[in-house]
């Protein structure tokens, strides 16, 4: 996608005079623009990583004496709570992610292809319109409706349906059904978005060469719109596992995301040393999640999250 | 029978009822959170107590409006100050590497984009630990060699503005490379042929092709920042934008209706932003 503007480059010019100061120009702007470019990446993105995996070797042995070593690492390999929660916060973010797509691809197709022209604007406008909203009101609203004294419990007392209020949230269902709805637009839209540019033909064909619903479904149209469902899934899943208000809000204490254990660490006991640590860990336990994704997928992260 | 679905059958009412279903669910929460801010009620539950509009504008406990509360409102203002910052930071950025990667030629341009790319898919926390552990090295570096406080890097106004940056300026670039991909470099030839200069074609033809997608990514890159939580809860300092103050009122002091009135309000506002950056990127006839 980007090699296919280079070539446009040479042809500003038209005359030899003009190559030569444009040339010089042009590396001097060339300079110019990627000066924005490099301080962000490297002040804001590469710097503070670096700083942080050295942070997580600084091994605490004395009050404000510190030794190098992997002591912070030790301790999280240590202490089952700390690695279970890891685990279980990636293993529910794979079901989040796979419950996102499962819910969100018959949706997609919908706006992509039966939708009529005026509608699929429309609702994909409608799709959008939680994003532009805060996790933290999305989260409130959820609360408004759950818990005991809530729309769904009191609806269900006035109905008869049941005697006593019932509590809905902090359970693990409840904190899935969260996360599926806060990232539930960012599957949706690169799927739209694919599955948009995909040819009616190309269905239509699989149909007349005999193939049923499911059969096209398998061999034609998931395969089409698979950078985009490793594009959904890849954004999904890293945004949950990364998610700090909805466990915390709708799982309450109990919802042992890893995220709290970082907050934890850091704010709460004031240890960096050992968040600087767990913080890498998420980081590299979520990139080796995304890796295998992309290599079971045979995706690439510039044939899918990339491509813009 | 995907394709063929748009007529009449039971499979395709079927597959509109799930639709149907899946916006009712999509709805729901805002919808719950929306309309409490009108109940005449100390709190967000039912049964419903009459409408009124004095979450909005009482000015006396107990029931004091959102726009009575100095505290919420001090948030508001702050949440607008940074997010006003962010989105003009961004923007920039986000214009220079539309312009890097569509027009430049450099060595290992594909690895850079890739960089770009990146701080998308890094978890906001892990954003707002890392920025925060360095600035906080950096300034008991400075202050241990020199006794000089540098107080901007510790938590506060600037370090929000810099935590949300890190990874918004991804979204405005690549809306604004999306743009500039479909600029007809024919234009600015004609342009230089009828004897423009390099200053005189950015402004005149280039930036204003250019204009509603910095617009949109603006919009984008304010709202975002308005609403996030993640990075900001580790950069924050004495000055809470909205998010921080309404968390911490949700979580410690237990919901007043006055919440469902600011979720009202900022869902207004978000609409308003969203439907203008709407209007703006709609094509005009080609330019």
């Amino acid at each position: 996608m980007v090699d296919a503007a280079d070539s446009v480059l040479p042809c500003i010019c038209g005359t030899g005079e003009l190559i030569a100061v444009g040339s010089d120009i042009r590396k001097l702007s060339l300079l110019l623009l990627f000066l924005p470019f490099s301080l962000w990446i490297l002040l804001l993105i590469i710097l503070p990583h670096v700083g942080m995996v050295v942070l997580s070797l600084r091994e605490k042995v004395a009050p404000r004496v510190y030794e190098f070593g992997f002591g912070n690492y030790i301790d999280f390999f240590m202490e089952p709570i700390y690695w279970n929660t890891l685990i279980r916060t990636g293993l529910m973010s794979l079901l989040v992610t796979f419950l996102a797509l499962l819910i969100g691809f018959p949706v997609a197709y919908y706006i992509a292809k039966l939708a009529g022209n005026r509608t699929k604007g429309m609702l994909f406008m409608l799709c959008l319109i939680p994003l532009w909203v805060s996790d933290l009101i999305r989260a409130f609203g959820w609360i408004l409706l759950l818990r005991e004294s809530g729309i769904i419990s009191s609806f269900l007392m006035s109905s008869g349906l049941i005697d006593t209020p019932i509590e809905f949230l902090y359970t693990d269902a409840t904190v899935i059904m969260g996360l599926v709805y806060t990232v539930m637009l960012f599957m949706i839209v690169p799927l739209v978005s694919t599955l948009d540019g995909m040819d009616n033909a190309m269905i239509e064909a699989g149909y007349n060469l005999g193939g049923n619903g499911f059969t096209v479904l398998r061999r034609i149209i998931i395969p089409y719109a698979m950078p985009g469902i490793v594009s959904g899934c890849i954004v999904v899943f890293m945004m949950t596992a990364g998610s700090y208000l909805t466990p915390i809000l709708m799982g309450g204490k109990n919802s042992s995301w890893f995220t709290e254990q970082i907050y934890d660490q850091f704010i709460s006991r004031y240890n960096w040393e050992s968040g600087a640590a767990f913080g890498f860990l998420l980081l590299a336990f979520t990139s080796v999640v995304v890796w295998l994704g992309l290599k079971l997928s045979g995706q690439t992260l510039s044939s899918t999250v990339a491509k813009s | 029978m995907l394709i063929r679905g748009t007529g009449s059958g039971a499979g395709s009412v079927l597959f509109k009822l799930y639709v149907l279903a899946f916006f009712i669910f999509l709805a729901a929460p805002l919808l719950a959170a929306g309309m409490f801010a009108f109940n005449d009620s100390q709190f967000p539950s039912l049964p419903w107590q009459g409408f009124t509009l004095d979450w909005f504008f009482n000015d006396t406990e107990p029931k004091l409006g959102m726009f009575h509360d100095r505290r919420l409102l001090r948030g508001l203002n702050v949440s607008f100050m940074i997010a006003v910052s962010v989105a003009l930071l961004s923007v920039f950025v986000g214009t220079c590497n539309a312009f890097l990667f569509v027009r430049g030629r450099f060595p290992g341009k594909n690895f850079f984009y890739i960089l770009m790319v990146l701080p998308l898919v890094i978890p906001g926390v892990i954003l707002g630990i890392s920025i925060l552990a360095l600035a906080s090295n950096v300034a008991n570096g400075v202050e241990e060699a020199y006794n000089l406080e540098l107080e901007f890097l510790r938590p506060g106004l600037l370090l929000v503005i810099l935590g949300q940056f890190s990874f918004i300026t991804t979204i405005t670039s690549l809306v604004i490379t999306a743009r500039l991909k479909k600029f007809d470099i024919s234009l600015e030839e004609a342009a230089f042929n009828l004897g423009a200069s390099r200053a005189g074609v950015l402004r005149t033809i280039t930036l204003p092709f250019l204009r509603p997608a910095m617009i949109a990514a603006g919009i984008v890159a304010f709202l975002v920042s308005f609403e996030n939580f993640n990075t900001t809860l580790f950069l924050v300092g004495s000055d809470a934008p909205l998010t921080i103050t309404m968390y911490d009122r949700m979580v410690k002091v237990g919901s007043t209706p006055v919440l469902n009135a600011v979720s009202v309000f900022l869902m207004l506002g978000s609409g308003v932003l969203a439907l203008i950056s709407l209007l703006v990127q709609r094509d005009k006839p080609k330019t």
